[in-house]
């Protein structure tokens, strides 16, 4: 063997180890901070399930599993809480979607003048800061004698969504314009082009802007916080409130935390892709 | 060139009338599919925009309202808690902002070298994300109290001591910014599409010339991915001028304190470490129900926020007319 063959060998050996050891080096960091995201997560699970006594000493691991908390969680206001998240996420994402897809729809289809300035304004629009224009909005609902509820905040949606209007548009902008123009050359109107057959090439944007839609107003605290009485309140001001209104019952409130987080945690699992895609979508462009 | 001139390719042939008809036609088409945003743009951006600006002269309180010029703009200039606020927004910029897209790229870029389970990575990393913020922050608080925390547990079993995050104000922040890095999952996504999208022919070519890892993120991955790094970071600081939820539940959490009769919280605890704008905003608007001063508060927030506005939008502009074929 000559000394060169060797040499490369050697090197092609070194490299074969120094590859491995990265590959170990990698996962192995892949791991730790795996194990870091989730260590928040089973500690909540963990001390939801421990006594009340328990909660409140250093222990990591429940001694006896009281399931019964979770149970025990919806003894106070929170089946109103839920409901009452429920309906504000639910109306506010349907009408979101009836008043955004046609703009989106128009400004991404439609060739008018303006159309250019009036994208600036839908971003301009999403940007703004919602405290901006909280003080004058407070004062015209609390003309109508609406503060005290959710309406305020669901009300707005059947005017459109600065955000959905944005992402559905970057999304329709992508759809061939050939197909449209084929159903028009058919003699299809154009809201009957729009629903038949744009609308259902798009379905995963809209599900992506419908879900960011429900999920915005189920984690919404600030706009529920502004507007809504005690009676109104939703599951997150509730859970905000729930250590005090509980005295310093952990246990209580890790569990009423993990009831809040389970339905974004199922749908995130049913639909994963639409949560992947929409993120991308709004980021990639910019 | 006109609108809609491109669409109909046989305006030609037509008569002057028809065309204008078809015109005006496309004209109230546009206006159909537009109008409910249009209203509502009026409605709940234009108006309350323009009545920020008139509310911010005057002293008002939902029952009266009195003209007093500049006092509320004054004001600010000796209102403490105002600028408190604002200093503790510009450490968030300069701490929390950078660290978050660092480590979305980080984690992104480690996402790209996974094998094995990437896929169940990418759902561990992303998932805190979804977690509603007040959930997240109620957790975290529990998590780092020192008496009862898991997180001292552990640390206490190591030996290593840490510190009372939520009940210490130079601790606060950092506390927050550790759950805002949990909370880093739209930031990878991001950059994981961004680092995906390098072509893989620039990488070989630079392997041949013998470039090593470093230089190749420096000279090829960074270039390409940064309109995306300054996406992020802008985004990231447009959203942390309106940081309100976590640390106002932080703080109601951690100081005991919430809306429940008898028990009022004032935001910034502990010590006016966590106290943002919006949170001062809310306090004297809603809270005191001094709206007039509420507004300057409101305008300023307003001002910065456009500035970062006009950034991303430039960047925008870029592809403002694409459109497919």
């Amino acid at each position: 063997m000559t000394a060169a063959a060797t040499s490369r060998q050697r090197m092609r050996s070194g490299s074969r180890a120094r590859r491995a050891l990265l590959w170990v080096a990698v996962h192995a960091t892949a791991v730790a901070i795996g194990v870091m995201f989730l260590a928040p997560l089973a500690f909540m699970a963990l001390t939801a399930v421990m006594t009340d006594r328990q909660a409140l000493t250093g222990d990591l691991w429940p001694r006896n599993w009281e399931f019964g908390n979770f149970v025990d969680v919806f003894s106070g206001d929170m089946v109103r809480w839920t409901v009452n998240s429920v309906v504000y996420a639910s109306l506010s994402t349907v009408f979101m979607l009836v008043s955004s897809v046609p703009a989106a729809y128009a400004l991404a289809r439609f060739r008018f003048r303006g159309r250019n300035a009036a994208l600036v304004v839908v971003i301009s629009a999403m940007m703004l800061p919602p405290q901006v224009t909280m003080v004058p909005l407070y004062i015209v609902w609390s003309r109508f004698e609406l503060t005290g509820t959710l309406w305020p905040l669901i009300i707005p949606q059947l005017f459109g969504d600065a955000f959905s209007i944005f992402l559905l548009r970057q999304f329709l902008v992508t759809i061939p314009r050939e197909y449209a123009d084929a159903a028009r050359v058919d003699g299809c109107g154009e809201l009957r082009t729009m629903l038949r057959v744009v609308l259902p090439m798009a379905k995963p944007a809209l599900a992506a802007v419908a879900l960011f839609q429900f999920f915005y107003c189920w984690n919404d605290y600030f706009r529920p916080l502004v507007y809504a009485d005690p009676d109104h309140w939703t599951l997150a001001i509730g859970v905000a409130t729930f250590r005090q209104a509980h005295r310093v019952e952990w246990n209580l409130t890790m569990a009423a935390t993990l009831l809040t987080i389970l339905p974004v945690l199922i749908v995130f699992f049913l639909a994963q892709r639409v949560f992947i895609q929409g993120v991308t979508l709004t980021g990639v462009k910019g | 060139m006109a609108p809609g001139s491109l669409r109909v390719p046989f305006t030609g042939t037509r008569t002057g009338t028809a065309a204008a008809r078809a015109r005006r036609r496309r004209r109230l088409r546009v206006l159909a599919f537009l109008s409910p945003w249009l209203v509502g743009f009026a409605l709940f951006f234009a108006y309350p925009l323009a009545a920020t600006v008139y509310f911010s002269f005057t002293r008002y309180n939902l029952f009266t309202l009195e003209y007093i010029g500049l006092d509320n703009y004054k004001y600010l200039l000796h209102d403490g808690e105002a600028w408190t606020s604002m200093r503790n927004t510009l450490w968030l910029i300069v701490v929390l902002v950078p660290l978050k897209v660092l480590f979305g790229l980080g984690t992104a870029q480690l996402m790209t070298k996974v094998k094995r389970g990437g896929g169940l990575l990418r759902s561990v990393l992303y998932v805190p994300y979804l977690i509603p913020p007040v959930s997240a922050t109620v957790a975290f608080v529990f998590l780092m109290n020192p008496g009862t925390g898991p997180f001292h547990t552990i640390t206490d079993r190591l030996g290593i001591p840490l510190p009372d995050f939520f009940n210490d104000a130079p601790w606060a922040k950092p506390g927050l910014t550790l759950l805002a890095l949990w909370a880093v999952g739209d930031v990878m996504i991001i950059m994981l599409a961004a680092l995906l999208n390098v072509p893989q022919s620039l990488y070989e070519a630079a392997a041949i010339d013998g470039a090593g890892a470093w230089s190749r993120f420096r000279h090829i991955t960074l270039p390409t991915i940064s309109p995306v790094l300054a996406f992020s970071a802008v985004t990231g600081v447009i959203e942390t001028l309106q940081y309100f939820t976590q640390p106002m539940v932080a703080g109601k959490v951690a100081s005991g304190r919430a809306d429940l009769p008898g028990t009022q919280y004032s935001p910034g605890y502990p010590d006016g470490s966590t106290l943002t704008l919006p949170q001062w905003l809310y306090d004297q608007g809603f809270r005191q129900f001094n709206m007039g001063y509420a507004c300057v508060l409101a305008l300023v927030m307003f001002a910065i926020a456009m500035v970062f506005t006009l950034f991303l939008l430039r960047q925008f502009r870029a592809f403002a007319g694409e459109e497919a074929s």
